[in-house]
């Protein structure tokens, strides 16, 4: 095994649902329920799913924006529910920041461009302030961004700009790790390609760890080195991103990479159209939750709770795993 | 081609150059005229001592009810005419733009503050401290408010301290809840979430993310409570809880002049009308505020 600089174990987050004048809690929401995977030092991990997987949710705990109902998160083998505060504060926080999805709203709209970046410097790094100035128009640079837009406001810049802003601000701190919440989702088609090469190089040159959470593959193809597929909360297959791509096991994914996949308008169009909308995580599905949608379901699925199937450093959650044929032919063979 | 469009810029810079401060004044009338009309009342109250012709407070009562100088009656020396005492008008006015600007500056001041302080906390840290503090605004808003001012008048004599406790009270409730409201929006603010990712203390994230974004409507409320404000003080002094007599504020000239109205109808008009004209000041430029302090709008 490699540097692992990240570890979840059995990530649990549980919304109540309260009701009536008492607040009484009539149940709760499953956002998610036993995440587990790890990120390694340099390397890419991306959660893809549906909205309402639990990408988000996961983000957010990682980033400490939600306390998780249980389980236990590691950086760089240290639980970071068992650090104080101030541990926290000093070799935590400044070491994982994010990027997120939306460049306009995520900059305070009465700030200069100058104090959005040198914000977090601010905030944590004991430089003076001549150092801060050079080392936001470093940072400026190195993301593409002319110096001399230094004193705008961001209103004034486009979206692949502002995404440069952020960027240059989640680098600010020499972070570890990244979290990179739909990077390039809000940017327009001819500008994604820019931001992800961006990314990329920064990865490459400072050896970041990145953690992408996307519902688009050809993103997440291209940005990462492994990929956890996720459906209503939980991880449903997690393999190398090459590995999955090639040889994608779970139904689930499948249908996901056929939706995404046509390549010309000569192709036959074979995607998986996906029925239906996500079951409710308040009362999930019995046995396997993606059952109610699967198109290779069988008895077994409603019933029994598949467990993880290892393939080397594959793995997936399905029963159909279990025929060595894989889960085109029992499909087939249900119907004949 | 290229000439055409050389000499059809050299023409509109011409143009613009010449009636540039022109267009700009008038294009922005509904500041400028508020915002001279304001500067000249201010003006007005400091230098009161000097500009007014007479003394505000001598009874004359040879001179009663006098009409303005431009009317049949009138005598120069009274340009705005005398009221039942005799006294002097426009010195009045004068004086009372005194009493009436000082207490509706204090006391939005005074609210105005409270109320930013509380509506942030209470938007942004929610719980039970949110809930107490709303609840307060929502017996503070149905509280009528001229029962406390004449309880408070009551207990502590009226006076300008009396006017200025009575709708201070009360008057904070209004911007805490719209300071509250806008906190609210802004505190799932994805830059809000960056902010906390980035290790801002709380402290922090409301004084540097939340209060400049709520600032906007804050000045715009602020602006629009003068005259607000200038009529609460009038209505009080109607009761005969304001600044008590014979100090004059506006407010209680026109209610001074209501029993002569018939008689004598520029007792209470133009104290009435320099009262409209704050108002409408203050309002016209709540709304020019509300355009131009978006940071999206503001041209560089």
């Amino acid at each position: 095994m490699s540097d692992i600089l990240l570890e979840t174990r059995d990530l649990v987050k549980h919304y109540p649902v309260r009701k009536g004048v008492m607040q009484r809690t009539i149940g709760y929401v499953r956002a998610i329920d036993g995440v587990s995977f790890t990120i390694e030092r340099g390397k890419t991990l991306s959660l893809v799913g549906e909205s309402g997987a639990g990408k988000t949710t996961t983000a957010s705990a990682i980033l400490l924006l939600e306390q998780l109902t249980s389980g236990s998160i590691f950086f760089e083998d240290r639980d970071i529910y068992k650090l104080s505060n101030a541990e926290l504060k000093n070799e935590y926080r400044p070491k994982v920041q994010s990027v997120q999805q939306n460049p306009w709203s995520s900059m305070n709209p009465r700030m200069r461009v100058r104090d959005i970046i040198a914000e977090p410097l601010v905030i944590n790094a004991k430089l003076n302030k001549e150092d801060i100035r050079n080392r936001v128009l470093a940072l400026m640079e190195q993301v593409g961004l002319m110096p001399e837009w230094a004193d705008r406001y961001p209103h004034e810049f486009s979206g692949g700009q502002r995404q440069r802003i952020a960027v240059a601000r989640s680098l600010a701190l020499n972070p570890d790790l990244i979290v990179l919440d739909e990077p390039v989702s809000a940017l327009d088609v001819s500008i994604r390609a820019q931001i992800m090469n961006l990314l990329k190089d920064i990865q490459d040159e400072y050896n970041l760890s990145y953690l992408v959470i996307a519902h688009d593959l050809a993103t997440v193809r291209f940005m990462s080195h492994s990929v956890a597929i996720m459906y209503l909360g939980q991880i449903v297959e997690y393999a190398d991103s090459e590995e999955l791509f090639k040889n994608p096991m779970h139904p689930y994914t499948r249908a996901l990479i056929s939706a995404s996949s046509i390549s010309g308008p000569d192709e036959k169009d074979e995607s998986i159209v996906l029925s239906g909308e996500m079951p409710s995580p308040i009362n999930p599905p019995s046995g396997c939750r993606f059952h109610t949608r699967c198109i290779a379901a069988f008895d077994k699925c409603s019933v029994e709770v598949p467990e993880p199937r290892v393939f080397g450093t594959h793995y997936a959650t399905c029963h159909l795993c279990d025929y060595e044929e894989g889960w085109i032919t029992k499909s087939e063979s249900k119907s004949v | 081609m290229n000439a055409v469009l050389e000499k059809t810029k050299q023409e509109t810079h011409f143009t613009s150059g010449r009636l540039s401060w022109l267009t700009h004044i008038v294009k922005n009338l509904n500041f400028y005229i508020p915002i001279t009309i304001l500067t000249v009342l201010f003006l007005t109250a400091i230098f009161a001592p000097q500009l007014a012709p007479h003394d505000p407070i001598q009874i004359s009562m040879a001179n009663r009810l006098k009409p303005p100088s431009f009317l049949a009656g009138g005598s120069p020396e009274y340009f705005l005419g005398t009221d039942h005492l005799g006294r002097d008008i426009l010195s009045r006015i004068i004086y009372g733009a005194r009493i009436s600007l000082s207490i509706s500056f204090l006391v939005i001041a005074i609210t105005a503050t409270i109320g930013t302080i509380l509506g942030i906390f209470a938007g942004y840290r929610g719980g039970r401290f949110e809930t107490i503090i709303m609840r307060v605004t929502d017996v503070s808003n149905s509280f009528p408010p001229l029962l406390l001012a004449l309880l408070l008048a009551v207990s502590m004599g009226p006076g300008f301290k009396t006017v200025v406790l009575a709708l201070s009270i009360l008057g904070w409730a209004g911007y805490c809840r719209l300071i509250r409201g806008e906190t609210l929006k802004l505190r799932n603010a994805d830059f809000v979430a960056q902010a906390r990712i980035m290790g801002s203390s709380p402290g922090r994230i409301m004084l540097k993310h939340i209060f400049p974004n709520v600032v906007n409507p804050l000045l715009v409320i602020m602006t629009m409570g003068v005259g607000m404000l200038i009529l609460a003080e009038a209505g009080l002094s109607f009761l005969g809880v304001g600044v008590p007599p014979p100090f004059p504020t506006w407010g209680m000239m026109v209610n001074e002049g209501r029993a002569e109205i018939s008689r004598a109808w520029w007792m209470s008009a133009f104290p009435g009308l320099v009262i409209g004209a704050v108002v409408l000041s203050g309002n016209f430029l709540g709304d020019w505020l509300r355009d131009k302090l978006d940071p999206k709008l503001r041209q560089l």
